[in-house]
């Protein structure tokens, strides 16, 4: 019984039956217990939650993490165009637009703001320091293949368009694609 | 005999996550086995390097500092 259950791989030189199970296994020595996997929601548009947003991002993109980051309600703004002044088709949406300025140039603190002197110093205190900017980072984040999914329900919400948003990022998707994507992910909501 | 480092990079003055994300850029033009040589000054750049090598499986080989700058030694997966 065990010997006809043997016959069949022993057909095969011994050696690379080994290197082939040692690969295998030094693969998945590798690969285990380790999350492989980063989602991170976006939700807060400030300077001071975004930075640290694409900082993970694009940390675990450079760890081959398989990195995604959700954008939705106020951390979509930071992906529109610097240069769109106003967004949306009704008043409404153009006058929250005109009152919260998306792009990473206007970003703005969530304290210490003093109507945008405290991100004029925050830049040049990260200028001093050799800290690479919000845009720097989404740079970056691009180019490591961080996923940038913008959420369409705030899109619609806040009247923005994919033409308001920045080039090269993920086709809208909602709560579901992002949840699919957590599973078995380390998760953050920043 | 050792083997001759294929690329250097110079992260000197540079803050998390540049060193990191810049050493990720980089090392996709190696193939395996190629020495990548880094250079920087951040002083987190010491756990991070470590933590780094570990979960991409790049070995790290050799880890010295001199005069305020790390240098790092590692070698492709």
């Amino acid at each position: 019984m065990a010997d006809t259950e043997t016959k069949a791989p022993e057909t095969r030189p011994t050696e690379e039956v080994l290197a082939e199970l040692q690969a295998q296994l030094s693969k998945h020595e590798r690969g285990s217990a380790r999350h492989k996997k980063l989602v991170i929601v976006a939700w807060g548009g400030d300077l001071d939650r975004v930075w640290p947003t694409f900082i993970l991002g694009t940390t675990g993109a450079a760890m081959g993490m398989d990195t995604t980051i959700f954008f939705t309600f106020w951390g979509l703004f930071p992906l529109v165009k610097n240069e769109v002044r106003i967004t949306g088709e009704n008043w409404m949406q153009k006058m929250m637009s005109a009152m919260n300025r998306g792009g990473t140039d206007h970003l703005g603190l969530s304290k210490m703001n003093f109507a945008g002197a405290g991100p004029a110093m925050m830049k040049k205190l990260a200028d001093e320091h050799h800290v690479a900017s919000p845009q720097e980072l989404l740079e970056v984040a691009r180019d490591l293949g961080v996923k940038l999914v913008p959420c369409q329900m705030t899109m619609d919400l806040l009247g923005l368009t994919k033409d308001d948003l920045i080039d090269g990022i993920d086709p809208p998707a909602g709560a579901t694609t992002m949840l699919m994507e957590a599973q078995e992910a380390v998760t953050f909501f920043i | 005999m050792s083997q001759a480092v294929t690329k250097s990079l110079d992260l000197k003055g540079l803050s998390c996550p540049l060193p990191i994300a810049k050493t990720a850029q980089a090392i996709r033009d190696l193939a395996s086995g190629d020495l990548l040589e880094a250079l920087a000054t951040d002083p987190g750049s010491v756990p991070d390097f470590n933590a780094w090598c570990q979960n991409t499986g790049n070995e790290l080989i050799e880890q010295t500092e001199e005069a305020g700058v790390f240098r790092f030694l590692i070698k492709k997966a």
